[in-house]
């Protein structure tokens, strides 16, 4: 009862901290009132349709991301080359969208789909490989991934794949309008929410109710204990790699096919970091993932209004990010103490 | 500046020029990450700290006029980052990894937020010494425009090698990151020991930061850094935890970022993208060669959880 109680109150406590420590900056500092700030967020993430949709949409490459540190997070790995998955896997898009453009849409964006999914796999589950066969460590590896990404995609953008006409921001050719994934009917968020639930839902029934995803649990648990009973540890951590990486390589091709419409520096904006920390922010469980990255996304969504009310630097929503990341992640410490004393007494 | 006019000595020129102008950033996170990882805590925030340092720094700067008072601010600044981050991995299931990418965001956005007003006016330069009086090529006397903080950050790197060898605040340091027993074993408190690593790491980046907005590139703007304070992490592992070869790995990072343009300018416009790449291959080559399962990378502190 008390840790159920737990998993709502410590997470509530840091936010409630998180709340104070900004409302302390933006009082002090901005000379702004605290509390019209914080309705003028509410508003702004979730006030009305049209900012829930500005939410939603910058939510969904949240979700996906995330996944690439969860899912290996399961085997007790820590992989944090999200960014690098997404910034090949979105050039890897563009490329074989580019290859087949005059194909029919569905065809060209199921091409795109498993492109950037199968190279965003690879790019991790190279990762994954090292450190199962050389002993490399992952975070270390998937981090350096990350870079060896940014500049492979600087590469193809200002070289091979450079499109002539892309004078000051060097970018692919266009996959073409036809080809873009759309926004799902009735509204202005992109497919890629939709991506992102829908694989959350897959992953969480796979570790759930399957007997591989009960293995990487034991993975997870006890190397040495699964090795005992015979499980192929090697072969679970390459798939749960490759299954996150996959994921990110995704969230890349949503960015090329239904935000920018080709491939360039925009990739690399930091969801791939973001992610790492809805991921842990979730306790890398895949249905936690959707509401952290919807409530990060909605805080995100909330600085225009910001900007343009109060007179609010932008960055105003990524300070609280960070505070709110920081907290959460301190807050893990409060967990099985928060009662003590009482049990105590 | 016309790098042509050199042929293609213009190249080596530019890579020489560009290890010295840009390696300073690097050699600061460096060796403050070097440090804190010796101590067995890996900082992942250092880009928020390099940037809180460079707006500060700059901020200070502006107001009074004098960029030394600037890079002192940037250092206090680095300082408590450093402490904050300390703090918070020493409670116990704090997840050092999560919480470095997390004051990345956090030191980034403050920064942001907090340095507003300081991106249109101009902010003092630190000087540099002039060790390029005796050409007459331009080019050469440009590229031998040594900063302070360039020499400093050498001499830094030295010191720090020396005292982690030589003395027994150093022997502490190393034991906390070898072995939490030992240190126990001879009194000292790990804990404090790596809060001290970690805010004397992270104020060695907050100087980092101040080169970048006070001397090169010299301004303050939101795209100021081009990520030196991630690469820190890399950079480490490269030069094996050892503070001296991170000054030899800054200087080549720094060479290897002016390979690019230098060949461009010189009619080389195929592939050079990938030279950048070049130092991350490198030391991504250097750990698959010396790892094995058996055990972690040689020279890596034994308490360092995320090289485990």
């Amino acid at each position: 009862m008390t840790t159920a109680l737990e998993r709502i109150a410590v997470p509530l406590l840091a936010l409630l901290a998180s709340a104070l420590l900004f409302g302390l900056l933006l009082a002090v500092y901005a000379q702004v009132d605290p509390l019209e700030a914080f309705a003028l967020m509410y508003q702004g993430a979730f006030g009305s349709w049209f900012s829930w949709q500005n939410t939603l949409t910058r939510a969904a490459p949240l979700i996906l991301t995330a996944l690439c540190t969860a899912l290996p997070a399961r085997l007790g790995l820590v992989i944090i080359g999200n960014e690098g998955a997404l910034v090949v896997g979105g050039v890897a898009a563009a490329a074989a969208g580019i290859a087949v453009s005059g194909a029919p849409p569905v065809v060209v964006q199921i091409t795109m789909a498993l492109a950037a999914m199968i190279v965003g796999g690879a790019w991790i589950a190279l990762a994954g490989g090292l450190r199962q066969w050389r002993g490399v460590n992952e975070t270390i590896s998937s981090l350096l991934l990350t870079y060896i990404a940014i500049a492979l995609m600087n590469h193809f953008v200002e070289g091979p794949l450079r499109d002539p006409s892309s004078l000051n921001k060097p970018s692919t050719f266009p996959i073409g309008d036809a080809n873009m994934l759309g926004t799902i009917t009735g509204t202005d968020v992109h497919w890629g929410l939709v991506f992102g639930i829908v694989a959350c839902l897959a992953i969480y029934v796979f570790q759930r109710f399957t007997t591989w995803g009960f293995a990487m649990e034991v993975i997870g648990g006890n190397p040495k204990t699964a090795r005992m009973m015979g499980l192929d540890v090697g072969r679970y951590v390459l798939l749960a790699c490759a299954a996150g990486g996959a994921a990110a390589g995704l969230a890349g091709m949503v960015e090329v096919a239904a935000v920018h419409g080709k491939a360039n520096a925009s990739l690399a904006v930091g969801y791939g970091y973001s992610g790492i920390l809805v991921s842990f922010l979730a306790r890398h469980h895949p249905l936690a993932i959707v509401p952290v990255a919807i409530l990060l996304g909605g805080i995100g969504a909330s600085g225009g209004l910001l900007q343009r009310r109060l007179d609010l630097p932008d960055a105003a929503v990524v300070v609280l990010q960070g505070i709110i990341f920081v907290a959460i992640l301190a807050s893990e410490t409060l967990y099985g103490r928060l009662w003590k004393p009482k049990a105590a007494a | 500046m016309d790098d042509t006019s050199l042929g293609i000595w213009g190249v080596p020129l530019a890579m020489l020029a560009g290890a010295i102008r840009v390696s300073t950033p690097f050699i600061f996170v460096s060796i403050g990450e070097c440090l804190t990882e010796r101590s067995g805590r890996i900082n992942l925030g250092l880009e928020g700290t390099l940037v809180m340092g460079a707006m500060s720094a700059y901020g200070v700067a502006l107001m009074s006029g004098s960029p030394w008072l600037g890079v002192l601010v940037a250092a206090l600044v680095g300082l408590l980052l450093g402490a904050l981050h300390a703090g918070i991995c020493q409670l116990p299931r704090v997840n050092d990894i999560a919480t470095g990418i997390g004051l990345m965001l956090f030191g980034t956005g403050l920064a942001f937020f907090l340095g507003k007003p300081f991106i249109q006016p101009k902010a003092p330069n630190l000087g540099a010494i002039d060790l390029g009086w005796w050409s007459s090529i331009p080019q050469v006397r440009q590229a031998l425009q040594v900063n302070y903080l360039f020499v400093i950050g050498i001499v830094l790197a030295f010191a720090l090698a020396w005292a982690l060898k030589n003395t027994r605040w150093g022997l502490i340091v190393r034991l906390a990151g070898e072995s939490v027993d030992a240190a126990l074993a001879i009194g000292a408190s790990v804990d404090r020991v790596r809060l001290i690593a970690t805010s004397i790491g992270g104020a060695f980046a907050g100087v980092g930061g101040a080169f970048l907005s006070l001397y090169y590139p010299g301004s303050w703007n939101e795209g100021l850094s081009s990520g030196q304070g991630l690469m820190a992490v890399a950079l480490v592992i490269f030069a094996r935890w050892d503070p001296v070869r991170c000054l030899w790995a800054s200087l080549l990072f720094g060479a290897a970022g002016a390979i690019s343009p230098a060949l461009q300018s010189v009619g080389v416009t195929q592939g050079y993208y990938l030279f950048s790449a070049a130092p991350y291959v490198l030391t991504l080559a250097l750990m698959i060669a010396t790892c094995s399962p058996e055990r972690s990378l040689r020279g890596a502190p034994g308490e360092l959880g995320a090289v485990k």
